[in-house]
């Protein structure tokens, strides 16, 4: 108990300096490379990343965006061999820090993935599971209901919350784990491709949930889908073979990109 | 044209097939074997083959059955009231009691003389009953028509006595409960042992001490199983009588650990494989959540995977039964309903085991064993079954 009480506590400061940095910045990158073993799958990156904006990342396979969303909330440390080098901060706190709490770090940093994980349990105690892991066990009712009201699922499941969540459709499962992933009320929200294993029907439902959520959450989307990105992002970044080629503002990389690969791979994708 | 090489394959490809075929028919073979010998004890009398039961001619009781038999010749029936006879006590007369009743008096050679010794002796007792070879049996003396075993008699029975006589008690009832009592412990004790190891092995441990671990739990499968019996005698049997205070240590739950702890390496082996195909995005899923690396563990790896595991220790458990001696050395084998964990048991594969080698070949006892190894196949088929079942009932959902 004691523990958590200082961890909160340590939030509350942190949470402070951040608003004393002037600075919006959320996350922020400096000459950030990333490791496989001899490999390097990040070169040099240095973003900075405000807070309630959704920022896309693009870039031909393998270029390093899920890397770089990786880092982000440190699931690559369960790879063995991975090395990361330069500076990440998350309200002016590096991340990398030796004396950070990893779990309180990924309770603030919820992730989305490519294909909906939901775990083999009920609709309720998949929403309730990362409540239940970190103590937030008071009003979990109330709270597993608005979580899923805010990813548009409540309408379909309140009747059967005890039905297990394999039981759902794919984009069913997806907002589920979006509802999951917000029930923590992280700051942050990471995407993995969330609409490429989904219809299109349930992929624009997806959208339009992330459009909503910006409202309180910082969101970072990697997405293969050129029309998403423009749609839903303020900011985008190009990846080019671990390199961050461009990055600026999404209507201006999809009108007048400063890079010839940028534009080629837009078009290409366009085409 | 064929080339030698393409000649070769159609040879193998033959060759495998035939193979296939042969160990099919094999198995079927054996199977039908089992049966057409088992299924014969329901075609005779529980006693010996050439032994029939008589009455005096005056005594008008003609029809009595195998239970009210043993009833009377184990002395819980004393008047032939009972089953409509006169108002006269039961005397009885069956090989067992010929030194009793013929005491002193010289036999003949090869019982030459028996008949008529029996048969003096019989002459006058209204109220004798005689089990015995029919060519000794006492002159005028009527035989009454013996029923044969019944299955209700063989699977509701609760006295497994095969060499009682005149007649054979074979009820497998209480043999039936043994094995599942100790397969039920070591179940029981195996699984969660088993899900410790492998989330340890799997999740826990580094390359090294796997390295030198995984060898070890080979080791361990390789052991021939009454080493395992050794191990269960000389340590576990004398803990257990120490631990609960008994006259005796072999128990059910002896069994239960040796049985349990002899079907581990192939139950850790296939845990493993279990929690190795949770798939990664889903523990990712919940460190994702915050959840640190045990919560991760007990709320999303070991449910995953804990159907796998299940149906791999009723698998391991269910063979391990059917084959192991180690069991038949730490149970102390008494063949009797078992109330607790704590009481003497038999299994199956232990009284086939002890006592095929006493019988007959064809005899009515050598039938029943035969008939306990047909249950002991079907209850391995549905150990099979329930596996199959676990597993298919959590990829259905
Ligand atoms: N676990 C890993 N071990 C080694 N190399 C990896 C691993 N994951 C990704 N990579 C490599 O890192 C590069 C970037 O991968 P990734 O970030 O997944 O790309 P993207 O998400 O843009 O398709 C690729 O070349 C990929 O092969
Ligand atoms: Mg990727």
């Amino acid at each position: 108990m004691s523990s958590q009480n200082s961890l909160s506590d340590q939030n509350l400061s942190l949470d402070e300096t951040a608003k004393n940095m002037t600075s919006e910045a959320k996350i922020i990158t400096r000459n950030l490379d990333f490791f496989y073993g001899d490999f390097q799958a990040l070169k040099n990156i240095n973003t900075q990343i405000d807070a309630h904006t959704v920022t896309a990342l693009i870039g031909p396979s393998g270029c390093g965006k899920s890397t770089y969303l990786r880092v982000l909330n440190r699931m690559n440390d369960l790879i063995e061999g991975a090395k990361v080098k330069g500076e990440v901060l998350i309200d002016g706190q590096n991340i990398y820090d030796k004396k950070l709490d990893i779990n309180e770090l990924r309770k603030n940093v919820g992730m989305v993935f490519q294909k909906p994980t939901p775990f083999p349990k009920s609709i309720f105690e998949n929403v309730a599971y990362g409540l239940r892991v970190n103590g937030m066990t008071e009003n979990i009712k109330e709270r597993v209901e608005k979580s899923l009201q805010q990813a548009a699922l409540w309408n379909e499941v309140k009747d059967h919350l005890k039905k297990s969540a394999l039981g759902l459709s794919g984009g069913q499962q997806q907002r589920l784990c979006i509802a999951r992933t917000i029930a923590i009320q992280p700051d942050i929200i990471l995407m993995d491709e969330p609409t490429s294993a989904l219809d299109p029907i349930s992929a624009s439902q997806i959208e339009d949930l992330i459009m909503e959520l910006k409202e309180r959450f910082t969101i970072i989307i990697v997405t293969h889908n050129m029309q998403q990105a423009r749609r839903v992002s303020d900011k985008t970044a190009f990846f080019y073979l671990g390199d961050l080629e461009e990055y600026d503002e999404t209507p201006k990389i999809f009108e007048s990109p400063a890079s010839e690969k940028t534009q080629n791979y837009i078009r290409g994708k366009f085409g | 044209m064929m080339t030698r090489k393409k000649i070769f394959e159609k040879i193998i490809e033959a060759v495998i097939y035939a193979s296939g075929t042969a160990t099919t028919i094999v198995v079927l073979l054996i199977v039908f074997f089992l049966f057409r010998e088992g299924l014969g004890l329901f075609r005779q009398a529980p006693m010996q083959k050439t032994y029939t039961v008589a009455v005096h001619p005056q005594n008008p009781v003609r029809q009595l059955s195998i239970d009210q038999l043993k009833a009377i010749f184990s002395k819980k029936e004393k008047n032939w009231k009972t089953f409509g006879g006169k108002d006269q006590s039961i005397e009885t007369f069956s090989s067992e009691d010929i030194e009793k009743h013929l005491k002193g008096q010289d036999l003949g050679e090869a019982f030459s003389k028996l008949k008529g010794l029996v048969t003096t002796y019989a002459q006058n007792k209204e109220n004798l009953v005689v089990v015995m070879p029919k060519k000794f049996m006492p002159n005028k003396f009527v035989p009454i028509p013996t029923e044969h075993m019944s299955i209700g008699a063989f699977f509701g029975g609760k006295e497994w006595r095969p060499t009682s006589e005149p007649i054979h008690s074979f009820g497998v009832l209480p043999i039936i409960a043994g094995t599942l009592l100790v397969c039920f412990g070591a179940l029981l004790f195996a699984i969660p042992t088993a899900i410790i190891a492998a989330i340890y092995l799997v999740e826990i441990a580094n390359k090294k001490v796997r390295n030198i671990i995984n060898p070890f739990i080979e080791l361990l499968a390789g052991i021939p199983s009454v080493i395992y019996g050794f191990f269960g005698l000389v340590v576990i049997v004398p803990f257990i009588q120490k631990t609960f205070a008994l006259d005796m240590g072999e128990t059910a739950l002896a069994g239960s650990i040796i049985l349990g702890i002899i079907s581990l390496p192939t139950i850790i082996t296939i845990s493993e494989d279990a929690i190795r195909s949770v798939p990664r995005e889903l523990k990712e899923a919940s460190f994702a959540l915050g959840a640190n690396h045990l919560q991760t563990i007990f709320k999303v790896i070991v449910p995953y995977a804990l159907s796998g595991i299940v149906s791999a220790a009723i698998l391991g458990v269910g063979r391990t039964v059917g084959e192991t001696m180690a069991v038949l050395m730490v149970t102390g084998n008494a063949a009797q309903m078992p109330s607790s964990f704590l009481d003497s048991v038999r299994v199956i594969t232990s009284t086939v085991a002890a006592e095929l080698g006493e019988t007959a070949q064809g005899g009515i006892h050598y039938r029943a064993l035969f008939m306990l190894a047909c249950v002991l196949f079907i209850l391995t088929f549905w150990f099979n079954l329930l596996a199959e079942w676990i597993v298919a009932k959590k990829t259905q959902k």
